[in-house]
């Protein structure tokens, strides 16, 4: 039973390790804040930062956990996002803020999750390549369809056009809401750093705990080997849908996160090079590794800030990182000398018992 | 009643009969053989009863129940487990887990308690970190609860997959080349488990295996297939002394 | 008369998938991977033909042969250096190094080249056809490409049922490990498929700038993407299949843009795409596939 408790160890640890890197960040950016030594440039990247934090860490769960690629993670971000802002700058504007807030998050979340199960039934019975060609289709297609949206209120109620503003018929007192590849304008800013951590907590703990789980376990046999978990008697489609409506969700709060620390909202923003920068966090953090994850994140969104000049070569150094990882985790020549040299450490250090069962693909 | 009749199953891919007529009776607590040469269509049997294929045509009653061309998910809650020729292990998750994750559907809590850690959540995974280890236990494993699957040598790596099988609870047991790739030590080992697990669970064992002396040594009832039918059937004895099985292997194959 | 004009540059569009996404079924169809810098590859060839032809006013003829022997250098050191290490390795690390390689060559060619769009002079120098006392107007451009990309089909066609070569790619394709057995070269077939498609790249990338003439370094990536979408959509896999998938895609396109919305055209495209996916996955020409157990 010893080797019980070290398996223990080993689960609490990723989740010991994420929740006070959390905590100590929010902490640090705290006290400099209050020490007043936080340039504005910086203050600007914290709601970013947390959005990324959950964006990786959710889109973990299709692509790390359950093996599949998702290309379109980012429109789950702006489901959520425009949801929930339309909501905000409508009803929302009736109700106080706390409420009004809770609200957007609910909604969005929800209309993410739906637009996550609306698109993962028909398509999570393809995988592989096919899954992340479809996913990137239905970002695009979102993608269009919101950069193609009018709708406006007047006194009449809600107009509603997929062409131009002018075919809304909008009465003289009426009011764009959303003007196509304008988006939504106008809106109060109320995301805070403090709610940006409290989401990741949030999600930290749905995620960590329901990998920890017999649901999670589903799921990574399920990356593991397809065949066999179908052998053991586990439903692909119901684990496959649980990890891909998880991750929307989530991303549908980022994105709420995200859009109200803004003025203005553009669908534009949600493109699938948003979808492949959040795919670099994941793969540079390790592949099922949160906390890994999570610095990948930080580091990936302030650090092209941090270094002049840099961001020209951003996009190139992203490219970089993800060949090399995944040559240097995958690739079966390079895995082979890691291990000879793993095992070379060990025996130096006989007797020492290293392994604890990490989840890194 | 027999715990699986078969009748006549046969299945076809694109106008090539790959298995035809094949019947099959198994009573609970034997051990029953399948072999063949290479290509004879055993594997393919395999996957029709577990669902990984639909058959063509025949049916296969499991307990009284009809689970013809049902898919792999029911027929392993219906009670049918299996283990694979190319090893499938999940490969990167934990001995323990791969015994718990076969556990899927013996044992079950909402998603909701697992995320927030409920005292269901708690009740249940300890049940089944206890009622695995008890399982590895059986195939000496207990001691390698913690390590990844991949990192198991390759004899433990059938046994885990056996383990893995037998976590669900399952009436039938099938077995597609349990001793390949093990040295004669190790196959001798592999037979007093695999009696063992007959006689400890009660329960049915149907194996595919090329190593003679393995399947004359531990099965009551042999089955040979070639070219996808049954040329001979019964005890060990028979089935080695018929004239059509010894020219099935002597005419074609030298494994 | 409006819709036969739509229609003929539906078709002239289509063509120019239809080049492309001979290259993708042929890569995918054999080495089993979906090659997402491919479409990246033709913006590479475009970019040569810009600087030897546009500005350097080389011969197009000798321009396009020198686009052909850089993409296709390219497409086998890409092979080479990313591809081949992960082979026999999960779909997934193949995929998400190929998204890789093709941000690599996007933004190569942004470094090298600046994002600044470059304007393309077409490398087809002859009149365009007028039909119906010069009602409709068929570029020369459009002919070209629907030639240039039939001819190309039945050359790949004959290619990979009548020689040697063609013989092994089918194997390789069927059965990597058998065809291993029966001492083919895998690596070096694998390596002349992408040679092939690379080269094509090329070709398609002279034929997509002739028409479309704006040069970005991602100018290849979209056109990629729906190549792709054109060669699921004709069976993956198939030759004739990628044609066809190509041509009705640029019908389908340009249909929309006509009648529909010229910002929604895209999300049609994909729609197709879903659509094509969930009811036929084989697509219109190509075959069923068992997975073994």
């Amino acid at each position: 039973m010893a080797s019980r408790k070290r398996k223990m160890r080993a689960n609490t640890k990723t989740k010991i390790t994420s929740f006070t890197m959390v905590l100590a960040f929010w902490a640090l950016i705290e006290g400099i804040r209050l020490s007043g030594h936080l340039s504005s440039k910086f203050t600007g990247l914290l709601i970013p930062v947390c959005a990324y934090i959950i964006m990786a860490v959710s889109l973990n769960l299709v692509v790390g956990f359950l093996g599949e690629l998702s290309l379109g993670h980012a429109a789950f971000m702006s489901a959520g996002a425009f949801a929930g802002v339309f909501f905000y700058t409508t009803a929302g504007a009736t109700l106080p803020q706390p409420l009004a807030l809770f609200f957007s998050f609910l909604i969005g979340g929800t209309a993410a999750g739906i637009l996550g199960f609306a698109v993962g039934v028909p398509v999570l019975r393809l995988s592989g390549d096919y899954l992340a060609i479809v996913t990137l289709a239905s970002g695009e297609i979102l993608k269009n369809v919101l950069n193609s949206m009018y709708i406006g209120v007047d006194s009449e109620g809600l107009h509603f056009s997929l062409k131009d503003q002018f075919s809304l018929g909008l009465l003289p007192d009426g009011k764009m809401l959303m003007k196509g590849a304008m988006g939504i304008t106008g809106i109060k800013k109320c995301s805070s750093f403090t709610l940006g951590i409290f989401l990741i907590l949030l999600t930290l703990f749905f995620v960590l705990n329901l990998m920890d789980s017999r649901a999670g376990r589903a799921i990574t046999a399920i990356r593991d080997d397809e065949i066999a978990s179908r052998s053991i008697g586990i439903n692909l489609t119901r684990y496959k849908l649980m990890a891909f409506v998880s991750g929307a969700v989530f991303a549908g709060f980022a994105g709420v996160l995200y859009a109200m620390n803004y003025a203005s909202l553009v669908a534009a923003k949600f493109d699938y090079n948003l979808s492949i920068n959040i795919l670099v966090m994941v793969v540079l953090g390790g592949m099922g590794n949160v906390p890994g994850a999570i610095i990948a994140a930080v580091i990936l969104t302030v650090l092209p800030e941090l270094l002049r000049g840099f961001s020209q070569y951003r996009m190139f150094i992203y490219s970089i990182v993800l060949i090399v990882m995944m040559l240097f985790n995958q690739a079966p020549a390079f895995v082979a000398r890691r291990q000879r040299l793993r095992l070379k450490f060990r025996t130096r250090k006989a007797g020492q018992d290293g392994e604890d069962g990490k989840e890194e693909i | 009643m027999a715990l699986l009749e078969v009748t006549n199953l046969g299945i076809s891919f694109g106008g090539l009969q790959a298995v035809a007529g094949f019947d099959l009776t198994v009573e609970t607590g034997h051990l029953y053989g399948l072999i063949g040469p290479n290509g004879a269509g055993k594997t393919t049997a395999f996957n029709m009863l577990t669902g990984m294929y639909r058959p063509s045509e025949g049916n296969i009653i499991l307990d009284g129940e009809d689970v013809t061309g049902k898919s792999p998910e029911y027929i392993s809650k219906a009670g049918i487990a299996r283990t694979f020729q190319n090893i499938r292990l999940f490969r990167l998750m934990t001995v323990l887990d791969n015994v718990k994750v076969g556990m899927h559907n013996r044992i079950h809590y909402p998603m909701w308690d697992g995320v927030f850690r409920t005292r269901t959540y708690k009740e249940k995974e300890h049940d089944m970190n206890r009622k695995a280890l008890q399982l590895l236990k059986v195939f000496g494993l207990d001691d390698k609860a913690d390590y990844a699957a991949s990192q198991l040598p390759y004899g433990q790596q059938r046994k885990l997959e056996i383990c893995r099988a037998l976590a669900s609870k399952p009436k039938l047991l099938l077995l597609d080349e349990p001793a390949a790739g093990m040295n004669p030590n190790e196959t001798e080992e592999l037979m007093d488990t695999v009696r063992k697990v007959r006689d400890d669970f009660g329960i049915a064992i149907l194996l595919i295996e090329h190593d003679m002396k393995f399947v004359m040594g531990i099965c009551e009832d042999i089955t040979v297939l070639e070219y996808g039918r049954i040329i001979a059937h019964g005890d060990g004895e028979t089935v080695s002394n018929d004239p059509r099985v010894i020219a099935a292997y002597l005419g074609g194959e030298d494994d | 008369m409006q819709f036969l004009s739509y229609l003929v540059r539906g078709i002239s569009l289509g063509s120019v998938y239809a080049l492309i996404a001979l290259g993708y079924t042929m890569v995918y169809g054999i080495a089993k991977m979906l090659n997402f810098a491919h479409g990246d590859v033709i913006m590479v060839g475009g970019y040569v033909v810009f600087f030897a032809f546009c500005k350097g006013n080389m011969n197009p003829w000798l321009a396009i042969i020198l686009a052909m022997c850089a993409c296709t250098l390219l497409g086998v050191t890409i092979e080479r250096i990313a591809y081949r290490p992960l082979r026999g390795t999960p779909s997934l690390a193949v995929l998400i190094t190929a998204i890789g390689v093709s941000y690599f060559l996007q933004n190569s060619a942004m470094l090298l080249w600046k994002s600044d769009p470059k304007s393309f002079t077409s490398v087809v120098e002859l009149p365009s056809l007028y039909l119906f006392g010069g009602r409709l107007q068929i570029s020369a451009e459009t002919i070209v490409t629907i030639i240039v990309s039939l001819v190309i089909m039945f050359v790949l066609i004959w290619f990979v049922q009548r020689t040697k070569q063609g013989h092994a790619m089918q194997a390789v394709s069927e059965d990597r490990g058998a065809a291993q057995l029966m001492g083919i070269n895998v690596n070096g077939i694998i390596s002349l498929t992408f040679a092939i498609g690379s080269g094509l790249a090329a070709i398609a990338g002279a034929l997509l700038l002739s028409s479309y003439p704006t040069l970005i370094p991602t100018t290849g990536a979209m056109p990629g993407i729906k190549a792709f979408v054109a060669a699921v959509f004709g069976g993956i896999g198939s030759i004739p299949g990628a044609f066809l998938g190509g041509i009705l895609l640029g019908i389908i396109e340009n249909l929309s843009k006509a009648y529909i919305s010229t910002q929604l055209s895209d999300a049609i495209v994909f729609l197709v795409l879903i659509i094509v996916l969930l009811v036929r996955p084989t697509g219109l020409l190509g075959k069923k596939q068992m997975v073994k157990v």
